[in-house]
């Protein structure tokens, strides 16, 4: 089956239990989300999908389409296609966005294949402009002297451009006014389809007003306690996350 | 005090290998007023030459090594186990066919390539002692240019020559310019006539290729009033198994309105001492500008400088050091100021990875009578992993009013968050660090001629390549 697909997942950082038993599974094709209030444990998980060194699986599994993504190191998952939108992108000094996205682009090919320049550049441009950014904008350097909206739409402008099969977005909506987070809603939207599977990662109901999900999921101390569609957006924002806190001894499993 | 240098093993296809050479000049090991005299003998120094050489050869064995303040890893040079001259006894080659078939097949291992030739306006590459090979293009013979070894300078043109060959760095400057004053052979002699631009760089590859053999080539380039000219100098040795001494002198002399613009890269193996000095005359309105980039080495030391003689004079030193295990580049800059209105710059960046050592070392010197005076100091430091090593030793003197000074410094590391970010995309690990650090002196190597930086970025990948993982 074509899904990312997380089971009975446990995390810990430093003998701290962060994520414990959360099992999900995200088909190719389909956007889910995943709310959950501070500490729920939402940003680690999405760490540990794409191989962050400092945490630990103590057990469970991860795969993609069927193969082990715990036994690959993080850019093996990232070329394989799971992509992760940082809830804080790194800065890297010097480097232009036009040189990293097609080192990325590169690191994708076989050995002894090069990109093509001037096709690069124009799927580039033609992504900028969906995302209303300036051509300028390609020879800054990552992330450096961003402000939160230019950085949450470089991360939208990468997913774009590197075609994942899945991709994780944890807090893409944070730091956001409405304007960019229409721009950014409308990024995703336009690559919604069969060839993408998506996990939202939010605090907040706003950013699904404008990414509908086809299932929201509820997580809490590092559980999923609810699991539904996307009314269950509404009705979290309407009942406060105590009321899903109250289901958080029994855990669900999701789909 | 003996060390042992472990060199790291990375890929070093290019550069890491040798020819069978017929010494048929060979002075034997050690020094002493005999090798003096075999080497002006072979040479056919004139006698103020033999005499300088002399002189050189008394400063060296009277000046005591410079441990008091710069490494401890000098005491490991043995200078009685050195060759100090080796030449194949051939005059140097004007043509390409000319060049014996062993020395072509060097050069296409270092990747001279024969179409880059067309770019250059003329190449000089010296190969042990003597240049083996020089040819001008015709353009910028008829320009008036003067592009030879500097044995065929001080022969053939002693008028220009003698009245600035040791001028700007004296025997005596230090220890190792002393020594390179005794020993010198190779290295280019360069005139250019007032108002002539050299449109194209002049390119010069030095190597060494014999095991404890010292190289003391010497250069010395002229830009009379007004003229211009770019010189690069690139550097890939073997890599050998004992000790090698590289003692280079370069002096430039830019007349009134001159530009002088002289690139490096080198690439030692893991060996080599580098000891250079190298130093410009700038005069009225002139301008002096090094871009110096030191990778490999056991000990580089090296702090290309500039004399602002005349007012309105610009110096300008551009470096960037990559110290990897075992490695300790301790360079900078050297910024005399002694006119008016005379303006500096000064930007260092460095990287040290697993035990490397980067060094910064710097003289700003602003007396107080001058006026309207200015100095800009940047030196950034980057660190690649915790047994990295950094340190910086600026020493600015500014004294009178008027003149301002402006100096930053910074050490960073490659945070572990940002290499995690650039695997996400794809990258590997040493891909990674490797972008990371061609970030890091983008904004320097962007001023370097084309194919200097394309040839720095690959360099770097290479370094890099050992330092994960």
């Amino acid at each position: 089956m074509n899904e990312l697909r997380v089971e009975n997942l446990h995390v810990a950082i430093d003998d701290q239990q962060i994520v414990r038993g959360l099992s999900l599974a995200v088909p190719r094709g389909e956007v889910h989300a995943i709310m959950g209030p501070n500490g729920s444990g939402k940003s680690t998980l999405a760490k540990v999908m794409a191989g962050h060194p400092d945490y630990h699986v103590t057990k469970g599994k991860i795969t993609m389409d069927g193969e082990d993504l715990l036994a690959l190191e993080a850019d093996d998952r990232a070329r394989k296609g799971l992509f992760l939108a940082f809830q804080y992108p790194s800065e890297v000094p010097g480097v232009t966005i036009a040189n990293f996205l097609r080192a990325a682009l590169q690191s994708r090919l076989p050995e002894g294949e090069e990109l093509e320049a001037t096709e690069y550049y124009a799927r580039l441009y033609e992504k900028m402009e969906l995302l209303g950014m300036d051509r300028s904008f390609t020879s800054r350097a990552v992330n450096e002297g961003f402000s939160g909206g230019e950085k949450k739409r470089t991360e939208i402008l990468q997913l774009a451009m590197l075609e994942p099969k899945y991709a994780v977005l944890d807090e893409t909506d944070s730091g956001l006014d409405i304007d960019a987070l229409k721009v950014v809603a409308r990024g995703v939207n336009t690559m919604r389809g069969p060839n993408l599977g998506v996990l939202l990662i939010t605090h907040y109901q706003r950013l699904l007003n404008y990414i509908v999900p086809d299932h929201v999921h509820v997580m809490v101390q590092g559980r999923i306690v609810r699991s539904g569609g996307k009314e269950l957006a509404l009705e979290l924002e309407e009942r406060g996350y105590d009321w899903a806190r109250a289901a958080a001894d029994e855990p669900v499993l999701a789909r | 005090m003996k060390t042992e240098t472990k060199a790291v093993d990375i890929n070093r296809n290019i550069g890491d290998f040798s020819y069978k050479v017929d010494y048929a000049k060979d002075a034997g090991t050690g020094l002493s007023d005999k090798t003096i005299h075999y080497i002006s003998d072979v040479k056919e120094d004139p006698d103020w030459v033999r005499e300088f050489r002399l002189r050189g050869l008394k400063t060296f064995l009277e000046k005591p090594l410079p441990t008091h303040w710069a490494s401890k890893d000098l005491e490991a040079i043995d200078f009685d186990k050195i060759r100090y001259y080796l030449a194949s006894g051939d005059a140097a080659k004007q043509t390409w066919e000319e060049v014996p078939e062993d020395i072509k097949r060097t050069f296409e291992r270092l990747g001279i390539p024969e179409q880059e030739r067309k770019f250059l306006a003329g190449v000089e590459a010296q190969f042990d002692s003597e240049a083996v090979y020089s040819n001008i293009k015709k353009a910028v013979g008829e320009q008036g240019v003067i592009f030879v070894g500097s044995t065929e300078g001080l022969k053939n043109h002693p008028e220009i020559f003698r009245k600035w060959f040791g001028k700007v760095i004296p025997i005596a400057d230090n220890k190792f310019s002393a020594l390179n004053a005794a020993v010198f052979s190779g290295g280019s002699f360069i005139y250019v006539p007032p108002g002539v631009k050299v449109k194209h760089p002049l390119q010069a590859y030095f190597r060494i290729n014999a095991e404890n053999f010292g190289q003391f080539e010497r250069t010395l380039i002229i830009a009379d009033e007004g003229s211009e000219v770019t010189y690069m100098e690139g550097c890939t040795a073997p890599k050998f198994e004992t000790t090698t001494l590289h003692s280079a002198v370069v002096e430039l002399v830019a007349l009134k309105g001159a530009k002088i613009q002289y690139i490096t890269v080198q690439n030692w193996s893991a060996n080599v001492f580098n000891l250079v000095t190298k130093r410009g005359l700038a005069h009225e309105d002139a301008e002096i500008k090094w871009i110096d980039c030191n990778i490999g080495s056991r000990l580089t030391m090296k702090y290309p400088g500039v004399v602002l003689k005349g007012r309105k004079a610009r110096g300008e030193v551009l470096s960037i050091a990559l110290a990897n295990n075992g490695q300790h580049q301790d360079t900078g800059a050297k910024m005399i100021h002694a006119a008016d209105e005379t303006t500096s710059n000064i930007i260092s960046k460095s990287i040290s990875i697993g035990t490397g050592r980067a060094t910064y070392r710097g003289l700003v010197h602003v007396p107080k009578h001058l006026k309207n005076c200015k100095n800009n100091t940047e030196c950034d430091a980057l660190l690649i992993n915790s047994t990295s090593r950094t340190d910086t030793y600026p020493a600015i003197t500014v004294r009178g009013t008027g003149n301002a000074v402006q100096h930053e410094a910074s050490v960073s590391q490659v945070s572990a968050e940002q290499i995690f970010y650039m695997q996400q995309r794809g990258l590997s690990e040493a891909q990674a660090m490797s972008l990371s650090v061609n970030g890091f002196v983008n904004d320097l190597v962007r001023q370097f001629p084309m194919e200097y930086s394309v040839e720095l970025k690959r360099l770097i990948e290479l370094e890099m390549e050992g330092s994960v993982g």
